[in-house]
């Protein structure tokens, strides 16, 4: 794997950490995609839901192939403004209470206007209180200007995200908010770029999708829009950590994780399985008994059915601001997409039949 | 700027040595004597051979902090915290050890929790610090148990007048004190910098013995909970009306003549000023006031908010308030109590 390869896919994974883009509030991010993917591909367009899409025609334009991966990230939303100039907030997707205090964060009024969730200090506290997680409806944000000022720029119903930047841990390590699902977006780089030198029959679709974190609402429509002959989806799984020994098997840096169970087509799995152990790419198995809880769930049942498979990078601590991950993971999943579309048969029929 | 300079320099109680050579470089050209005491307080002394009597001015060079206790088999950093931290403010952090490697405070995603699971606060000894190390063998090569981490947190302009950073407790009162050893007075004086407050006002119960000064001004930065909905008179002190003079605290009861003082001095010069009203907490006067036979101390505070965790927030107007009323405060001692212009003649 090449310096230069995970140096720019840090870079713009790092960008699109950094960038605000709430479901529903993706237009920022989706910017920033469409602008990247533009040279990768012969062209570049978005849709009323906000998704954004990046078409690469194949040598034969014999089917047409999805890829998704969800852009939008959990964040908040400004619920009442105090007569002191304090906010008070609800959570758009599932935000965990206890990731929320004593945290910097951006509130998207007329202009992007810091605050911070602030704590009382150990000082006023009594030992009980220490046992209790702090509920978000006892929150509030500081913004640290006069209720006059606020009432210019913010109003109730602007949408908040954490401010975070991304950091380098040792190995490839890297950690931020919104590695759910933005490595995703750039898993679809790696794979757009390894196709550029790689022959594939079929055109490939890269859908960056809107509102996952609410319903998977941007797969849904994009895939109904599209509906591809085939779909992988690119999302993130979690990863152990001391605290979730026994629930979580699937370790960071040891290869993407290609699903199978009920979600998934039995072939797509197969095939992405062979084709790591032909490019002598790691990979681990997610078995998933269920509901993927990612746009491969919505993409399957999509029109007269899709057949879909599911790639996800091993992320510790999602929905809190320091999502983690190893790069090396993002980089094998790219590669392996893109060799999973390259070694497709021309008559796809062949490969998805029961 | 000397607070952003200070705030983002990293130093817990027992490991000040960062703060305190930035400090010692800052005062260098613009006072007498300069020594490192035997546990690391740094003490400056200005005009010294002046007559008249000698006032300490102190602050703490120590913020709160977490030690590296343990590394687990898989390579996570178990911790304790230096000084007073309330766990729940530490999950979903960024923090810094040893100047160059990044660690973060993560927690068990919300997906793999029972609902119950989410109303209970995580406690110290369920949280860990990930370096993305792969096994004990390498995080034991990176980290060594005893090291320290410390919140990653920029010190920059915050909403209209305010600046938000971490350690503004206590290292607005390291650059006050600084800012005013540049400045010329017709009196000695001793500088303290002090360590090891937040683990127990220690540095400061050696210095008071070793310097007996005749009085001591300590500058500190205060709890401020004025906010929200909170009721009034639960916010000790409140951001933008000036220092807070402090009266009573857990530590320590303040001359009552001092106070007054103070307080007319403020009014007479028209720098705000507002009380401490409160009696949480307690800081480095505690520890001087009952020096030797007893040193009358007061305590000048700029009020923070959220304060002992990673993110703070003050007032810049109530920082120049302190620095000002302090200044005064210096320039009233030869009146006060009388310092001799013929000493200070003699000693030119």
């Amino acid at each position: 794997m090449s310096n230069e390869q995970m140096q720019s896919a840090r870079e713009f994974l790092s960008l699109l950490s950094a960038g605000s883009g709430v479901s529903g509030y993706e237009t920022s991010i989706a910017s920033m995609v469409q602008e990247r993917f533009k040279p990768l591909t012969d062209e570049v367009s978005c849709d009323v839901v906000g998704n954004v899409y990046a078409l690469k025609k194949g040598n034969k334009k014999r089917a047409k192939i999805m890829l998704a991966a969800h852009m939008d990230e959990i964040g908040l939303i400004v619920k009442k403004i105090d007569s002191r100039g304090f906010l008070r907030f609800t959570s758009i997707g599932g935000v965990d209470q206890r990731t929320l205090l004593s945290q910097e964060v951006f509130v998207h009024g007329r202009q992007a206007v810091p605050g911070i969730i602030g704590s009382l200090p150990p000082h006023l506290l009594q030992t009980k209180d220490l046992d209790q997680a702090v509920k978000m409806e006892d929150m509030v944000i500081d913004v640290g200007l006069s209720v006059a000022k606020i009432n210019e720029v913010i109003q109730v119903g602007d949408v908040i995200t954490l401010r975070r930047e991304t950091y380098s841990l040792l190995n490839n390590v890297l950690a931020g908010k919104s590695l759910d699902d933005r490595a995703g977006v750039v898993v679809m780089m790696v794979c757009l770029e390894e196709l550029s030198r790689l022959q594939h029959t079929h055109d490939v679709i890269a859908v960056a999708t809107t509102q996952e974190e609410v319903g998977v609402r941007g797969a849904l429509t994009s895939a109904y829009t599209l509906n591809p002959d085939l779909a992988v989806a690119i999302d993130v799984t979690h990863a152990s950590t001391p605290d979730t020994k026994g629930q979580v098997s699937l370790e960071l840096g040891k290869g993407p994780a290609v699903a199978l169970g009920p979600n998934i087509h039995p072939a797509i799995y197969q095939h992405l399985s062979e084709t790591a152990r032909e490019q002598r790419l790691p990979i681990q198995i997610e078995p998933i008994p269920g509901a993927s809880g990612t746009d491969a769930w919505a993409i399957q049942v999509t029109q007269a059915g899709i057949p879909t498979g599911l790639i996800s990078i091993p992320l510790r601590y999602m929905h809190t601001s320091v999502e983690t991950l190893d790069m090396q993971d993002v980089l094998n999943s790219g590669k392996l997409l893109a060799y999973f579309i390259a070694s497709l048969p021309d008559d796809l029929e062949e490969l998805i039949c029961y | 700027m000397l607070l952003k300079r200070l705030s983002e320099l990293n130093g817990t109680s027992g490991a000040e040595g960062l703060v305190r050579d930035f400090l010692r470089q800052q005062i260098e050209p613009v006072v007498d004597t300069i020594l490192v005491d035997k546990i690391g307080n740094l003490i400056a002394t200005k005009n010294g051979r002046l007559s008249g009597p000698k006032v300490m001015l102190s602050a703490h060079m120590d913020e709160v902090a977490l030690m590296i206790v343990d590394i687990t088999s898989d390579g996570f950093l178990k911790f304790r915290s230096v000084g007073g931290i309330d766990a729940r403010i530490l999950v979903s952090k960024a923090v810094k050890i040893n100047e160059t490697l990044v660690g973060v405070i993560g927690a068990k995603a919300i997906h793999l929790q029972k609902r119950s699971e989410r109303q209970r606060a995580l406690h110290f000894e369920q949280l860990y610090i990930d370096i993305g190390a792969k096994s004990k063998e390498e995080a034991a090569g990176k980290v060594k148990l005893g090291d320290y981490a410390y919140f990653i947190t920029k010190c920059e302009p915050f909403g209209e007048g305010l600046y938000k950073g971490k350690a503004f407790d206590d290292r607005v009162g390291c650059a006050i004190l600084v800012e005013l050893l540049k400045n010329d007075y017709d009196a000695p004086l001793v500088a303290a910098f002090t360590v090891q407050e937040e683990i127990g006002l220690r540095g400061a119960k050696v210095v008071a013995y070793t310097l007996v000064p005749d009085f001591a001004i300590v500058i500190e930065g205060t709890v401020a909970a004025d906010v929200s909905d909170r009721e009034e008179e639960g916010w000790v002190t409140e951001l933008g009306k000036g220092p807070a003079c402090s009266l009573m605290d857990r530590t320590a009861l303040y001359n009552p003549e001092l106070i007054q003082w103070v307080a007319d001095l403020a009014h007479a010069r028209k720098i705000p000023l507002q009380f401490r009203r409160g009696t949480c907490g307690g800081n480095d006067a505690g520890p001087i006031q009952v020096s030797k036979s007893g040193i009358p101390t007061i305590v000048l505070s700029v009020p923070c908010r959220y304060i002992h965790s990673s993110v703070s927030i003050i007032s810049e107007k109530d920082y120049t308030a302190c620095l000002n009323l302090v200044a005064e405060l210096l320039k009233e001692l030869p009146r006060k109590f009388g310092v001799s212009s013929i000493a200070k003649e003699e000693n030119v």
